[in-house]
C-alpha cells in the first residue's frame, strides 16, 4: 500500500496535497525550500528557523507547515532546523544539465567537496551519481551538516538523500588527529 | 537509623523528576530528588536527535542538551540530587526506605513527588533468551551512553516511535539495520522518523512478526513471518535474515511499584501501558501529598514528561504554602496549555483521550469519597 503510514515514504498525492512543496513554476525559477511534512506532528522550529517569514504553522503546533515560495530565498536555513529531516532546498536551475539540492545528513563520515557518491531516493534506492558541492557545517545547525549534491536534472524530483559512506575502520583513522565530528 | 527531613522528596531524576524538582525548588520548596542511576537525565541523555514540539518545548534542541540544561537549572535552583540511591519502598505516611551508599536512610517529606518512568516490554518467542536479542532502550542507552555497539547487523520490532529512532541511531554508530518488523498493519511512529530510516535503504516490513532466533549460542539468524489480521502467522511467508542484534520496541509499561505501596487509587488504560494512577490536575493522587509526573502517570514522552513534572512541583509547592493560590493558577494554567498542544494532532489525539478519561476518574472517585463522607 502507498502513503507514509505504510512505506515511511509519503505518497504522490501527500506530496501534491502537501502544503510545504512549492510550485512548479517556483521551483523552475531557482532555490527553494521542499518541506515534505505530510503529518499533523506536534512540532514548529521551521517556523522559528526562518528570518524571511516564508515558513508559517500558527499558534495550533500540529498543523502543517505552509510555505510561502514567494518569499522563501533558498537560504536553507530551515533544512538542518527540521527535527524530522524533511526539508531540502531544490535548484532546478543550477545549470543545463545539472540540478542542486541541499539535503541534511547525520552520519560519519561525511562526504567531501567533489566527491561521487550515491543519490538515493525517499525509499533509499540508488538512482544516479551525485556530486557534492558543498557540506556545511555549522554551530547553528546543531549536529546536522547540511550537504549539497548536484544531480542530472531528470532524477531530481527524486533524489532527497545520499547512501551512507562506508564506516571508517581503526587503521583508516590511525594516522589522523582528532575525531571526526558533524 | 538515619532520617532526612525535606519538603518534597522526588523519586526520580529523569525529564519529569527534575522539572518538578526546579518549579519546587525555584519556589523555595527544599527538595531531595533521588534515582537509582549513576547519572541524572533518566532517559534523556541518551536522546541524541532533535526533538519535536514547539520552541517553549526547546524543539529542534537534541534531547542530552535538554538534558543538561535542566540539571543545571536544578542545580542552580538549590535541589539536592541524590544519585546511585534506591528508594526501595514507601510508608503510608509517605516517608520513603532508600538505600545509599549502602546504608539505609528513611526520608521524611511533607510531599512526595514520583517520577519513576517506565520500563520496556518484552516478547518470548523461540530464541528470544538468546544474548543479542535485547530492548531496544537497551541498546540505545549501549550507544548513545556506554558508546558501546552492540552489534554489527540489526533486526528492529517495532515501528513506533522508540523502535523507528534507534534503528536510526544504531545506524548513526555505524551498525546495518536489515529490516524494521511490525506487527501492525501501520507504522506506528511519526513519518518522518520512518522515512530516515528508508532514505538509509532499511526495509519495513508490516504485518510481520519473529517467528524464531537462532544461533550457536548467540544471535545468527532471525526468521520473520507474516501475520493476519489476527496476528496470527501465515506459513509460507517467512523470510530470513543473518543478524547478531534483535532490538525489541514494543511498548512500555509504567513503573508503578511504588505507587501501588502507597496504597493510591488506579485505573486501567491501554494507550498508557496499562495499571496508572488516578490524579487531578496538579498531578496529585487521591493519596493526600503524593503526587506523580512523566510515564509513571502514563506512557507518553520526554516533552509531555517535562511538563507533567512542572505541573507536579507546582501543585506540591503550592499545597506547602510556597506559592500562593493566585500564582500557582496562573503557572498551572500556562503549563496545561503547552501541553494540551502535545496532546494534539493524529498522534496526540488518543493520548488526549487517556488523560482524559484518567482526569475524570479522579473526579469521579473524589465525589464518591467526598459523598460517602456526608
Amino acid at each position: 500500500m502507498e502513503g507514509i503510514i505504510y512505506t515511511g515514504v509519503p505518497s504522490k498525492e501527500e506530496l501534491s496535497a502537501c502544503p510545504g512543496i512549492p510550485s512548479e513554476e517556483r521551483m523552475n525559477r531557482g532555490r527553494v525550500a521542499c518541506i515534505e511534512c505530510v503529518q499533523e506532528i506536534p512540532c514548529n522550529p521551521c517556523e522559528g528557523a526562518c528570518r524571511f517569514g516564508a515558513i508559517t504553522i500558527g499558534e495550533e503546533i500540529t498543523r502543517l507547515p505552509v510555505l510561502h515560495e514567494e518569499k522563501c530565498t533558498g537560504c536553507g536555513v530551515c533544512v538542518a532546523n527540521c527535527p524530522g529531516l524533511a526539508i531540502t532546498v531544490i535548484d532546478r536551475s543550477f545549470s543545463e544539465t545539472e540540478a542542486s539540492i541541499d539535503f541534511p545528513f547525520e552520519y560519519i563520515p561525511l562526504p567531501a567537496e567533489g566527491d561521487l557518491v550515491d543519490a538515493v531516493s525517499r525509499g533509499g534506492e540508488v538512482l544516479c551519481k551525485g556530486r557534492i558541492l558543498k557540506v556545511k557545517k555549522s554551530k547553528a545547525f546543531a549536529g546536522t551538516a547540511v550537504i549539497s549534491m548536484a544531480v542530472p536534472k531528470e532524477y531530481i524530483d527524486e533524489v532527497r538523500s545520499m547512501k551512507r559512506l562506508p564506516r571508517r575502520t581503526a587503521s583508516d583513522t590511525a594516522g589522523k588527529n582528532g575525531k571526526e565530528t558533524i | 537509623m538515619e532520617v532526612y527531613r525535606t519538603d518534597i522528596a522526588v523519586v526520580g531524576a529523569g525529564s519529569a523528576g527534575l522539572s518538578a524538582a526546579y518549579q519546587a525548588a525555584g519556589a523555595g520548596a527544599k527538595v531531595l530528588v533521588i534515582d537509582e542511576n549513576r547519572l541524572p537525565g533518566g532517559q534523556l541523555f541518551k536522546q541524541i536527535h532533535k526533538f519535536f514540539g514547539s520552541r517553549a518545548h526547546r524543539a529542534g534542541t537534541r534531547g542530552y542538551m535538554i538534558g543538561r540544561e535542566l540539571l543545571e537549572n536544578v542545580t542552580a535552583s538549590g535541589a539536592e540530587v541524590w544519585l546511585d540511591s534506591l528508594v526501595y519502598g514507601m510508608q503510608k505516611d509517605l516517608s520513603l526506605g532508600v538505600i545509599r551508599n549502602g546504608k539505609h536512610i528513611v526520608v521524611k517529606a511533607d510531599a512526595v513527588i514520583v517520577a519513576a518512568g517506565a520500563k520496556e516490554n518484552y516478547m518470548a518467542f523461540p530464541g528470544s533468551t538468546l544474548p543479542g536479542v535485547m530492548g531496544a532502550g537497551a541498546a540505545q542507552t549501549m550507544i548513545n551512553v556506554n558508546r558501546v555497539l552492540p552489534g554489527e547487523r540489526v533486526l528492529m520490532l517495532g515501528s513506533g516511535n522508540v523502535g523507528l529512532i534507534v534503528s536510526y541511531q544504531l545506524m548513526q554508530a555505524g551498525a546495518e539495520v536489515v529490516a524494521l518488523v511490525e506487527g501492525a498493519p501501520k507504522i506506528g511512529g511519526y513519518g518522518v522518523h520512518a522515512g530516515k530510516i528508508r532514505r538509509a535503504g532499511v526495509p519495513i516490513y508490516l504485518s510481520h512478526t519473529i517467528k524464531s532466533v537462532t544461533g550457536n549460542g548467540r544471535v545468527e539468524k532471525v526468521e520473520i513471518v507474516g501475520v493476519d489480521a489476527r496476528w496470527q502467522q501465515i506459513p509460507g511467508t517467512e523470510k530470513t535474515f543473518e543478524a547478531d542484534t534483535v532490538c525489541l520496541a514494543v511498548g512500555l509499561n509504567p513503573m508503578t511499584e511504588l505507587l501501588w505501596m502507597s496504597g493510591c487509587e488506579f485505573c486501567f488504560i491501554p494507550a498508557f501501558g496499562g495499571h496508572v494512577p488516578l490524579h487531578d490536575a496538579s498531578m496529585e493522587t487521591t493519596v493526600k501529598g503524593l503526587y506523580v509526573a512523566g510515564d509513571v502517570t502514563g506512557v507518553e514522552e520526554a516533552s509531555s514528561a517535562m511538563e507533567e513534572g512542572n505541573l507536579a512541583g507546582i501543585g506540591a509547592a503550592r499545597a506547602l504554602g510556597f506559592l500562593s493560590e493566585e500564582e500557582a493558577k496562573r503557572k498551572l494554567a500556562e503549563t496545561a496549555e503547552r501541553l494540551r498542544t502535545l496532546r494534539s494532532g493524529m498522534f496526540g489525539e488518543g493520548r488526549r483521550k487517556a488523560k482524559e478519561q484518567q482526569l475524570e476518574a479522579m473526579e469521579q472517585y473524589r465525589a464518591g469519597t467526598a459523598e460517602s463522607m456526608i
